[in-house]
């Protein structure tokens, strides 16, 4: 593992520029698609994480989010479906020093890639997963996926989907992810500034992008994304801030029991003081969790933003503390010692 | 009384009882001591898959078979000289391994009319005459015990725990070995509960002062230390060996080992050992299934560490997936199969080798890899450092195979030293000067082996087909033809590193038994009966399976006839008739059993008899 002196990092860095971080190759998704500003503001906020270039690794499985690593500029291994935590995993454990990323989508995460998603997610590697959510297979050319709603008519399911849905970051968030976010492919300036908060928290970092397949599945989260309903239809979490939403800023959300509601903040009978307040620091995931099912109940607002950011020590940290507390103990491996161990004897 | 003492060659003694009774410990107890002692040493642990079974059921009966002797051996043995049964069930499954005359020595407290039933029997064997043929020895093992341990503060459960040491020191008096290895492994053992030690070593004493005291044994046996090429040796398992074979070649190559496992018998034991060795820098990580396993050593070698996974057939049949990828991504791995009996879950605490063809093809496309496999314990260190040379040397993931007979089995192992282990060399390129991520080495084929971090490197493999040089995704009909072949000839020039076949015997004669894997032990020890006998067959072992060494063709026309024994049905022999047009004849067992001796020997007469 080589060693960089820390003075050497700036002068590498500001030299970047999003075109040092753009492959020369052909970007290869349908006109259109919700994938060409997930990889633009990715190549745009790398520069600024002050990190050079050539220790970013981008990890993907199968499906068109998948293809993201060949655009990339930098080191890149397009796996095999479902797989890429796993692959991330042993890369990071074998070289913390790296800038480790998975890109995956819901099909190759929650799906076939479904057990390695809440593994990685308790372990707590510091590791970035990037989730393209669009509620649709693409490259195999539109069924449905785990985050379907019921009733989805597709190719594969012509009466309508039978099965529920998962809800990724109640997923993420019940597996102990402790970085857990969600942000649009159809709002650039946040997406990079919930990009860049997943670099900079230590250990495993969600997010889940709403992404637009606009031939499978268009418009699937225009409710979310677009102008004319998007205020009414989220709020954006705000850390220590009250959840407030709607164009005027005029509702929000508080409890009512277990039960969020949203009420009215120019009715009178409420004021900012009585609605939930984010905390995304807080160590007890159950508020976070809270905020995550409100995607599923009918009239409330989605939660985009910053669910949970918690520090816990990271796998590869605690694996290199084991080994140096091994060495501490046994001293350092004598290979010479360990194969001439136990009972030996002598023959002339 | 006088005791006589007797000169013998060699012994073989199986210990048996319910699972979780102590056969395992005073079976490696006796192994030790007698490893120690200078004799060759070959065992079989023999266990089910129930972790404790119900007690005196036939399903629940674990054996230890082990054979030491002044000469040379290669297997612990067709059939046992003595058999030490603490139950009718532990009586009645190994029964048919006792020879005729053998000394049977039985738990005749635990002969009560319940265990008799639980064990099948209608009447007791001790008081008909179905043990004729043996020299039935009945021991109050449990109350001689507890007679022995009544001054203890142990309750009578845990004093009923040490019959199996009693039963140990009986053993050590008839073979005449000391008992101070015994005495240091129960001071470690259990260093935190002293009164175990106590109870322990007066058990040991106890059976050992019984033998000297009663009638019952009138003679004990000396075996004569063997004769081995000089050296410093140890015994040891076969997975253990495994462990250290792999921590050997990261360390002479530099690299870090990154293990990547989910526990499956019988591979687990890999993962048990190397875990220890985090002062090595190794890392081991159990991961939640098979697939992350290999997952996490692919990645691994993605970052320039030796990746390594283990596991066994069903397990291995889970990562094909990703060895498929490692093979097109051109990433150095390491795949151990410890074989069991299959198909699907099988058999699995029983041996076979019935996944060489699931190595050789278990993969979609034309997906070649290199593959060796180790032929007994002590050479299974040798073999998997060679698997993990070649992996770099070549970058390609490399099969190393191994089963449960060899896994488990122990054996004196000549330490090597480490000077002496071939170099591994790792090139990790900088140099961005034409640098080509698929670009090739001229004799090798390897591509570069440039890893994250290096400044300039960037670059991005993967599942899909490569363009050649560029490693760009390629559908290009040409390119596609072209880069099959180049993956499949870069395996083939291993061949260049696979030393001339070693011939056991003769090169031109009758008959040639050609084998692989860990029934190397009983072919050698058959061929070389026939060869005293003077009849006209030579042995041929196999560790390289692909590619097969380049002279073996020419090796094996001088022989009439080839005989291949497998535990499977006949996998090496499919593959040697479509490589050679060679008419090969196969002996074939699927019992989850090694071979016996005596069963290659009677396919030898047969065939050398010509009447096949």
């Amino acid at each position: 593992m080589k060693n960089r002196t820390s003075s050497s990092i700036p002068l590498a860095v500001q030299t970047l520029t999003k075109q040092d971080f753009t492959a020369d190759q052909d970007v290869r998704w349908c006109p259109g698609c919700g994938d060409y500003s997930i990889l633009a503001q990715t190549q745009r906020i790398l520069p600024d994480l002050g990190i050079p270039k050539e220790d970013f690794v981008f990890i993907s499985g199968i499906g068109c989010s998948s293809r993201f690593p060949y655009y990339m500029n930098t080191y890149g291994f397009h796996t095999i479906h479902g797989r890429a935590p796993t692959i991330a995993s042993g890369v990071k454990a074998a070289n913390p020093d790296l800038s480790v990323w998975v890109i995956t989508g819901d099909g190759d995460a929650l799906s076939i890639g479904g057990n390695h998603f809440i593994h990685l997610m308790r372990r707590n590697f510091d590791i970035n997963m990037l989730l393209f959510n669009n509620r649709i297979y693409g490259l195999t050319k539109g069924q449905y996926s785990p985050t379907s709603e019921q009733g989805k008519k597709t190719y594969s399911t012509p009466m309508g989907s039978i099965d529920n849905p998962f809800n990724p970051i109640s997923l993420a968030l019940a597996s102990g992810a402790t970085f857990v976010a969600r942000s649009l492919d159809r709002d650039p300036a946040h997406l990079r500034g919930v990009i860049k908060a997943a670099f900079e928290h230590k250990g495993t970092s969600f997010v889940e992008i709403y992404q637009n397949c606009n031939v499978y599945n268009d418009g699937a989260f225009f409710t979310y994304t677009e102008k004319e309903t998007k205020a009414d239809n989220t709020v954006f979490l705000e850390h220590d801030e009250p959840l407030v939403f709607g164009k005027d800023a005029d509702k929000g959300i508080c409890l009512n029991g277990f039960k969020p509601e949203v009420v009215s903040l120019t009715d009178g009978a409420h004021t900012p003081d009585a609605l939930i307040t984010h905390d995304q620091f807080a160590e007890d995931r159950t508020l976070a969790y809270f905020l995550s099912r409100m995607t599923e109940a009918p009239g409330l607002p989605h939660p985009i933003g910053i669910f949970r950011s918690v520090e816990n020590p990271c796998y590869e940290g605690m694996m290199t503390e084991q080994i140096n507390a091994a060495k501490e103990q046994m001293g350092e491996g004598d290979l010479e010692a360990l194969l001439n161990a136990g009972d030996t004897w002598g023959v002339e | 009384m006088k005791k006589q003492k007797q000169l013998i060659e060699e012994a073989t003694i199986m210990f048996a009882s319910d699972s979780g009774g102590g056969s395992q410990i005073i079976g490696t107890q006796m192994t030790e001591a007698s490893a120690i002692a200078g004799n060759d040493v070959a065992t079989l642990p023999d266990y089910p898959a129930e972790i404790r079974a119900p007690a005196g059921s036939l399903a629940g009966i674990s054996g230890f078979q082990l054979r030491f002797s002044s000469l040379t051996i290669h297997t612990p043995g067709d059939i046992c000289d003595v058999l030490v049964a603490m139950n009718p069930a532990a009586l009645k499954v190994n029964i048919d391994k006792l020879k005729p005359n053998g000394v049977l020595i039985v738990d005749i407290d635990n002969f009560a009319q319940r265990n008799l039933r639980l064990a099948g029997y209608n009447s007791n064997p001790l008081e008909d005459d179905s043990l004729t043929r043996f020299q039935v020895i009945p021991v109050e093992l449990t109350r001689l015990t507890r007679e022995a341990l009544k001054d203890t503060d142990l309750t009578q459960r845990e004093i009923d725990r040490c019959k199996n040491f009693y039963a140990l020191g009986m053993v050590c008096w008839m073979y005449n070995r000391p008992m101070d290895y015994a005495f240091q492994w129960l001071k470690e053992k259990f260093a935190t509960k002293p009164q175990y030690i106590e109870a322990n070593t007066l058990a040991l004493k106890a059976g050992n002062i019984y033998c000297e005291a009663t009638e019952q044994f009138a003679t004990s046996y000396e075996i004569k230390p063997a004769k081995f090429a000089p050296g410093k040796y140890r015994n040891i398992e076969g997975n253990m060996a495994t462990a250290l074979g792999l921590v050997a070649a990261s360390q002479k190559a530099g690299l870090q080992l990154v293990y990547g496992s989910y526990p499956i018998t019988p591979a687990s034991t890999i993962l048990h050992e190397l875990a220890r060795y985090r002062n090595f820098g190794v890392k081991t990580m159990q991961m939640e299934d098979e697939i992350a396993a290999v997952g996490v050593a692919i990645g691994a070698a993605f970052s320039g560490a030796l990746g390594v996974t283990g596991s066994s057939g069903p397990g291995i049949a889970l990562k094909a997936e990703a060895i498929n990828l490692a093979m097109i991504a051109e990433l150095p791995l390491v795949v151990c199969n410890i074989q069991r009996a299959g198909p699907s879950t099988g058999m699995p605490t029983k041996t076979e080798q019935a996944d060489l063809l699931q190595m050789f093809y278990g993969r979609n496309g034309e997906s070649p890899l290199p593959i060796i496999a180790t032929s007994r314990p002590s050479d299974c260190f040798e073999t998997v450092y060679e698997a993990c040379r070649i992996a770099i040397k070549y970058m390609t993931p490399v099969i190393f195979m191994s089963d449960l007979y060899v896994a488990f089995g122990a054996e004196p192992w000549l330490i090597p030293k480490v000077s002496d282990l071939p170099a591994i060399d790792v090139d990790f390129p900088t140099d961005t000067d034409g640098f080509e991520p698929y670009l090739r080495e001229e004799v090798t084929l390897a591509r570069p082996w440039a890893i994250p971090g290096t400044p300039g490197l960037e670059h991005r493999i993967g599942g899909l087909e490569k363009a050649d040089i560029s490693g760009n995704v390629s559908y290009d009909p040409d390119n596609h033809e072209q880069m099959v072949h180049l993956r499949a000839e870069k395996v083939a020039r291993i061949v260049e590193d696979i030393p001339p076949t070693e011939i056991f015997g003769e090169s031109r004669a009758e008959l040639l038994v050609l084998s692989w894997g860990g029934t190397y032990g009983a072919v050698r020890t058959a061929v070389e009966h026939k060869q005293a006998e003077g009849e006209s067959v030579s042995h041929v072992h196999l560790r390289y399976l692909n590619p097969l060494p380049k002279d073996l063709g020419e090796v094996m026309k001088g022989f009439k006839r080839v005989l291949i024994p497998e535990l499977n049905l006949g996998q090496l022999r499919q593959l040697i008739r479509a490589e050679y047009l060679i008419d090969a004849i196969g002996l074939n067992k699927i019992q989850g059993q090694p071979f016996h001796i005596f069963e290659v020997e009677s396919k030898i007469n047969e065939l050398l008899r010509g009447d096949v």
